[in-house]
């Protein structure tokens, strides 16, 4: 027992070196994991204070595109009010006329070229934000919520390769998942078409709500290149992303009022999803 | 405390604001980034026990992680380069030795000697970092282009520093 003790003494060098390295792995690859609350990253107020002044001071050189962008995005808002109000007649489920609710949230800090890159946004816990959400702006789908506090909420970007969103070519109705490959900060790829689909450059493609996180029909992008190799059953196509990350400043995080009961239906058919 | 530990405190301080309110917005060509925060850990003074350096290099790692929104990444790869600094700064001693308290810097070695001391160590630490984050060999070349384009802008930074620093002693 005394030599083992010696023997670690000897090394403890080296065996702190281990149990240093071995936590940081855990916290690496525990992290990779979808969805949580946890306090050590940019939602904690500390260092979301700190990355919101720092933002703060960028947005006064782009105080002209934000605001040509907010221009842009009332006139949308306000066509999009129109629709509905024509749609409204005849609905008279109001749980389904209300399914979704959105939140305003400003960006605070973002980043577009690791690897794997995450939002972080002025709306937590407090104004109801739960992790799973989805957000979107007035362009396209944004991202999810992956962690929230009580003031701030981290969202995990479209542009992280552990990201996928199940979406749907518009014209044909052939669904597939949008996933990052990690290169180019403005495309994206289209994953799982089959060989027998047709998709077409220009075509657009929209989230499936086959998840009932992102509302149905939003836009992720247009595809600009489709290629079919011999060997795969798969299209490669990629699609050119319809919301540029670099110029994000304002999200809207989507609260979907019918998803917690579509979950419990499907857990009590199919069973707890793995 | 002792004066020189308070300086190393605060410096320690500004070393994380550069890299959180600056650096971290600066990447050229989308591509290389510049991690100077691994600068405080190779300027650290030379006599300093290993187990105090690895425990700095986790602490700093972590408060970067915070802000990088990426767990464990960046304190992984510093406490690996603070495991090895002692090591290789023992294998690379100039003939006549170091000076009694002080640290490994251009002023005091001369700048091809710093170039061997510090460059293996960045590129390890950058090598580490975006091989984690990129989980995997899949993207090869590209994640070498991004480390080898990140190890000039950080070396640069990192020796442009020590000429500007008034002291001409350490920054």
């Amino acid at each position: 027992m005394e030599r083992l003790l010696n023997f670690i003494y000897e090394y403890r060098a080296f065996f702190t070196f281990l149990l240093l390295e071995l936590s940081c792995a855990w916290l690496v690859i525990e992290n990779n994991q979808y969805q949580s609350t946890k306090y050590f990253n940019s939602s904690n107020r500390l260092a979301a204070n700190i990355l919101g002044f720092s933002q703060g001071v960028r947005e006064y050189f782009s105080l002209r595109t934000i605001n040509e962008e907010l221009s842009y995005e009332n006139a949308a808002l306000r066509t999009q009010l129109e629709k509905k109000n024509q749609q409204i007649q005849g609905i008279t489920d109001s749980a389904r006329l209300n399914q979704f609710e959105y939140v305003s949230a400003k960006v605070m800090s973002n980043s577009t070229n690791l690897y794997k890159n995450f939002i972080t946004v002025n709306k937590g816990a407090a104004d109801g934000i739960t992790p799973g959400m989805a957000a979107i702006s007035d362009a396209g789908a944004v991202g999810k919520v992956k962690s929230v506090s009580e003031h701030y909420a981290v969202l995990i970007s479209l542009l992280n390769v552990d990201e996928q969103v199940s979406s749907v070519i518009k014209r044909t109705n052939q669904f597939g998942s949008v996933r990052w490959d990690g290169l180019n900060m403005r495309y994206s790829n289209l994953l799982f078409i089959p060989r027998h689909a047709e998709p077409m450059v220009g075509d657009s493609v929209v989230t499936s709500g086959y998840n009932a996180v992102f509302p149905e029909g939003v836009l992720v992008g247009i595809i600009r290149a489709v290629n079919l190799k011999e060997e795969t059953p798969f299209w490669d196509i990629r699609i050119e992303l319809s919301q540029d990350f670099g110029r994000l400043a304002f999200v809207e995080i989507v609260k979907s009022r019918l998803k917690s009961e579509k979950d419990s239906l499907e857990r009590i058919t199919i069973g707890d999803p793995k | 405390m002792s004066r020189s530990g308070i300086i190393q405190f605060i410096l320690f301080f500004v070393y994380v604001f550069a890299q959180v309110l600056v650096l971290r917005n600066l990447v050229l060509f989308n591509s290389a980034f510049c991690f100077l925060y691994i600068a405080f850990i190779l300027l650290l003074p030379i006599e300093l026990n290993s187990l105090v350096l690895m425990l700095i290099g986790f602490v700093l790692g972590f408060t970067i992680d915070i802000f990088y929104d990426s767990m464990g990444l960046h304190a992984l790869a510093t406490v690996l380069v603070s495991y090895l600094r002692n090591s290789w700064l023992a294998t690379i001693t100039p003939q006549g030795g170091y000076d009694s308290n002080s640290s490994a810097t251009v002023m005091a070695n001369g700048l091809q000697w710093f170039l061997v001391y510090s460059l293996p160590l960045v590129f390890l630490h950058h090598f580490v970092l975006f091989f984690v984050e990129a989980s995997g060999f899949a993207l090869f070349w590209y994640t070498m282009l991004k480390i080898v384009a990140s190890l000039m802008f950080t070396m640069t930074t990192i020796i442009l520093l020590q000429y500007l620093s008034p002291q001409r002693r350490r920054l």
